[in-house]
């Protein structure tokens, strides 16, 4: 195939492609005050905000803040079996250690692999020295509640949890995907380190497309389980939380990240100032289109039922 | 929108004023746009000889001070065993030596170095009018009756000087004019005369004696009359009459003195010569700069020491490197490690060369990333662990540096220059990024920052370039007009392109 720039940069335009420049000119710089940014990048923050306003989130197991109380961690994690640690100001996932079990003295990740007590220790206090931090400053963790993932995915995800991302600007909920966790991806979440992004419909929140790297799937190339035609369930729920954390942050472009436990329903994971990109190819779609049709509203500012009536009106992904 | 334009008009105006300068310098101030560019220089010399007497003898020259057109960057005395003094006044600078015995013929010069600069034309002076002659008859009735016929001949008063003048060089002189041209038969006595006669008219003028810059045998200076028409001084050639400040003109003195006396000595000779040749223009602008523009001279990074003004050469070319970076991360899209990693790389590689450098960057770097990768089994705590990989990478250099000496490659030296500690944060970032997103993804980023090493070092060393900006400091403003401008691009990264080309095949995706 012959690959013309400019065409391609024509055609990118005209559905809409939503770049790296112009997300931060136009929207992260333009719509996120900057005062507001320890609101999600401190997910100790985060957390305390959602509670206050009502939206869901995993129980606070632990906060580490001092390299000694790393030691007393297992004696006060000892109730739990499973359990995450995060560090507050980790980006993309970096960082996240999720504990699934224990054998002994040590502890089972996520993948099945064993971790022993030094190394559990050094990762943490890794962590707390800043290792996973934007800009390398010393940090603390969060130990949380550890998602266990509704059956619907069982068959569709390797080991970690899926993860739900919608996009939200100016509260308005603009466009979703599924991330569903590989083999590659050592069970986490994240595109970029092998997961597949999964679009959603943000009427019906019916999942549509898949995409792998930069290859379209259909499939789960784990469990060979088809990943298009899923009905995502308290798809309602999902899209009430993210509209809601709007006021939350105060921040009008926003990534929201839910995840869908089988106990308690709906959890919101964290927030993203910066949400990354690769959502448009999960959708097959480009965001500036949404997003201008946002902007070109006489009185973008209503409440949050409103809004999500209008997304669901509006932003579908075939 | 409004913020744009603000943005707009900011880069505009950073754009006018470093352009603007850079113009000024270039054609008013003469710096040279381009590395070994050559200018004219040429070399005056005034040179006295006459037979002294067996008592004091004096000589006084007189000695170029305002010199429009041109900038005197060097002038010298000799006259061995003379006593010099030197005289200012209203005709210009004089030079007066004295010797109580001297024997033999004597020679005394004065040598000046000239070069090209400022605006070509003289002003100063106050409008005075020269002394009229005393004309006993016939010579007074001839001059009042040529001062008629040329008052109606002509409409204001530098055209009535043009009108005398042409009168006085036409092929077949009238007999007014051949009757006066008696009384002055050299053309600095033409000059004064003609002065006199403008004087009758109460017209302003005065003689100027100059030297015209053109190689060839020793002459004498030449006379050019200037009269001032209520406005300024306009300049009117005695010989032909035409209008305007003549091309590649000394002026020597102001006034009809002659240029040189010896006291008691009529025999005394004046010889002036002029040799033109080509020289560094870089240097003549610095010293015509310093000459001519003290106060401009000494706020300019020539007024630096040498090694300051190298280092400066050095460090104007980072924001040049730092405009490259830029572009390559947010239009073309290459991930790099750190911000400016790579121009401080590229700094370094201005010691080693690029192929050498490159070399021993990659060699440095794996192996650092050897001993980080062995050091994560050690699970050393952040600190502790980036203070070992620092270690680690000096020992590397110092290893590395000894064994190329040993074999005889002497560019392994100059490893000691690359930037330690961002070496040792690159590996530590490198490494992380090896296990969180696979090694194809650091290697990739590590390519990248090489590669956007490898280009601004390029461009960092490309001696026009270095040249320009040294010498055009201001080009910096554009620089920031330009990094100010893309701070707000929002196009697409041409990485971008590729990494979504799924979405623009026309299957794919329709309108969202």
């Amino acid at each position: 195939m012959s690959w013309n720039p400019l065409a391609v940069a024509r055609r990118l335009r005209q559905i809409g492609l939503l770049g790296l420049n112009r997300r931060n000119a136009d929207y992260v710089l333009r719509h996120n005050p900057r005062r507001f940014y320890p609101r999600v990048d401190d997910k100790l923050i985060t957390k305390r905000l959602a509670l206050a306003a009502g939206i869901p989130v995993p129980e606070l197991y632990a906060v580490v803040r001092e390299e000694h109380e790393i030691r007393e961690l297992h004696e006060r994690l000892a109730p739990y079996e499973k359990f995450v640690v995060k560090p507050a100001h980790g980006s993309g996932g970096d960082g996240i250690l999720v504990i699934h079990g224990r054998r002994g003295q040590r502890y089972r990740k996520a993948s099945g692999l064993l971790l022993s007590r030094e190394d559990f220790e050094h990762h943490l206090s890794n962590a707390l020295s800043g290792l996973f931090s934007l800009g390398g400053h010393p940090d603390h963790l969060l130990v949380e509640y550890c998602v266990e993932f509704d059956d619907l995915f069982e068959r569709v995800s390797y080991r970690g949890v899926p993860d739900i991302r919608i996009i939200v600007f100016l509260g308005y909920p603009v466009m979703a995907m599924i991330r569903l966790p590989t083999r590659l991806s050592d069970g986490k979440a994240n595109l970029h380190q092998g997961a597949i992004g999964v679009g959603i419909d943000i009427p019906t929140g019916v999942t549509r497309r898949g995409v792998w790297g930069t290859e379209p799937v259909r499939e789960h190339p784990d469990t060979e389980h088809s990943i298009v035609g899923l009905r995502i369930p308290h798809w309602d729920t999902l899209l009430d939380i993210a509209a809601r954390c709007y006021e939350l942050t105060g921040l009008g472009y926003v990534g929201v990240d839910l995840v869908l436990d089988r106990h308690k329903g709906p959890l919101m994971l964290e927030l993203n100032a910066r949400p990354g990109l690769s959502i448009q190819i999960a959708n097959g779609a480009g965001l500036l289109h949404r997003l201008q049709a946002i902007e070109a509203l006489p009185d973008p500012a209503r409440p949050p039922a409103e809004r999500i009536a209008f997304a669901r009106e509006h932003f579908h992904t075939r | 929108m409004l913020r744009n334009l603000h943005l707009v008009l900011l880069a505009a105006l950073l754009t006018l004023l470093g352009g603007g300068a850079i113009a000024y310098k270039a054609s008013v101030l003469g710096l040279p746009l381009l590395p070994d560019e050559q200018a004219e220089v040429w070399t005056v010399q005034a040179r006295v000889h006459f037979q002294p007497r067996r008592q004091a003898n004096s000589v006084r020259l007189r000695i170029p001070r305002r010199t429009p057109g041109f900038t005197i960057i060097d002038e010298r005395f000799i006259a061995p065993g003379y006593a010099m003094l030197a005289e200012e006044d209203e005709g210009g600078r004089s030079v007066r030596w004295t010797i109580r015995r001297a024997s033999g013929p004597q020679y005394l010069y004065f040598r000046a170095t000239v070069v090209r600069g400022g605006s070509p034309d003289l002003q100063e002076g106050r409008p005075v009018l020269a002394e009229r002659p005393a004309l006993e008859e016939p010579f007074a009735t001839a001059a009042a009756a040529l001062l008629e016929e040329v008052r109606q001949g002509s409409a204001d008063i530098a055209s009535f000087a043009r009108e005398l003048v042409r009168r006085f060089n036409e092929p077949a002189p009238s007999q007014e004019v051949a009757l006066l041209t008696q009384l002055a038969p050299e053309p600095l006595d033409r000059a004064r005369l003609l002065t006199g006669l403008l004087a009758m008219r109460s017209i302003p003028a005065r003689v100027i004696q100059g030297l015209p810059l053109a190689p060839g045998p020793p002459r004498p200076l030449r006379a050019l009359l200037q009269v001032h028409n209520e406005q300024r001084w306009v300049t009117v050639d005695p010989e032909t009459a035409a209008e305007g400040w003549p091309e590649d003109f000394l002026l020597w003195t102001v006034g009809a003195a002659p240029p040189f006396a010896v006291e008691n000595h009529p025999r005394a000779t004046l010889e002036l010569s002029v040799e033109r040749n080509l020289a560094d223009a870089l240097l003549l602008a610095e010293q015509r700069l310093e000459a001519a523009n003290r106060e401009l001279f000494e706020f300019s990074l020539f007024a630096l020491p040498l090694e300051t003004q190298q280092v400066y050469r050095v460090l104007l070319m980072i924001p040049v490197g730092a405009f490259i970076m830029l572009l390559m991360r947010n239009v073309v899209g290459v991930s790099t490690f750190g911000t400016f990693m790579p121009i401080l790389i590229a700094i370094a590689f201005r010691d080693t060369g690029l192929l050498a450098g490159i070399v021993m960057f990659t060699v440095l770097i794996a192996a650092g990333l050897l001993a980080r990768f062995y050091m994560e089994r050690l699970k050393l705590l952040l600190v502790p662990r980036l203070t070992s990989v620092l270690i680690v990478v000096v020992i590397l250099m110092a290893a590395f540096s000894v064994l190329s000496h040993r074999l005889g490659i002497e560019v392994g030296l100059s490893v000691a220059l690359f930037p330690m500690v961002i070496m040792a944060m690159t590996i530590e970032r490198m490494s992380i990024a090896w296990e969180e997103r696979g090694p194809g993804h650091a290697i990739r980023q590590g390519a990248g920052s090489l590669a956007i090493a490898a280009v601004a070092y390029l461009l960092m060393t490309w001696t026009p370039l270095v040249h320009f900006v040294f010498v055009f400091p201001e080009a910096l403003l554009i620089v920031l007009a330009a990094a100010m401008l893309i701070g707000r691009y929002s196009g697409y990264r041409l990485t971008e392109l590729l990494r979504f080309r799924a979405l623009a095949r026309p299957a794919e995706g329709g309108p969202g």
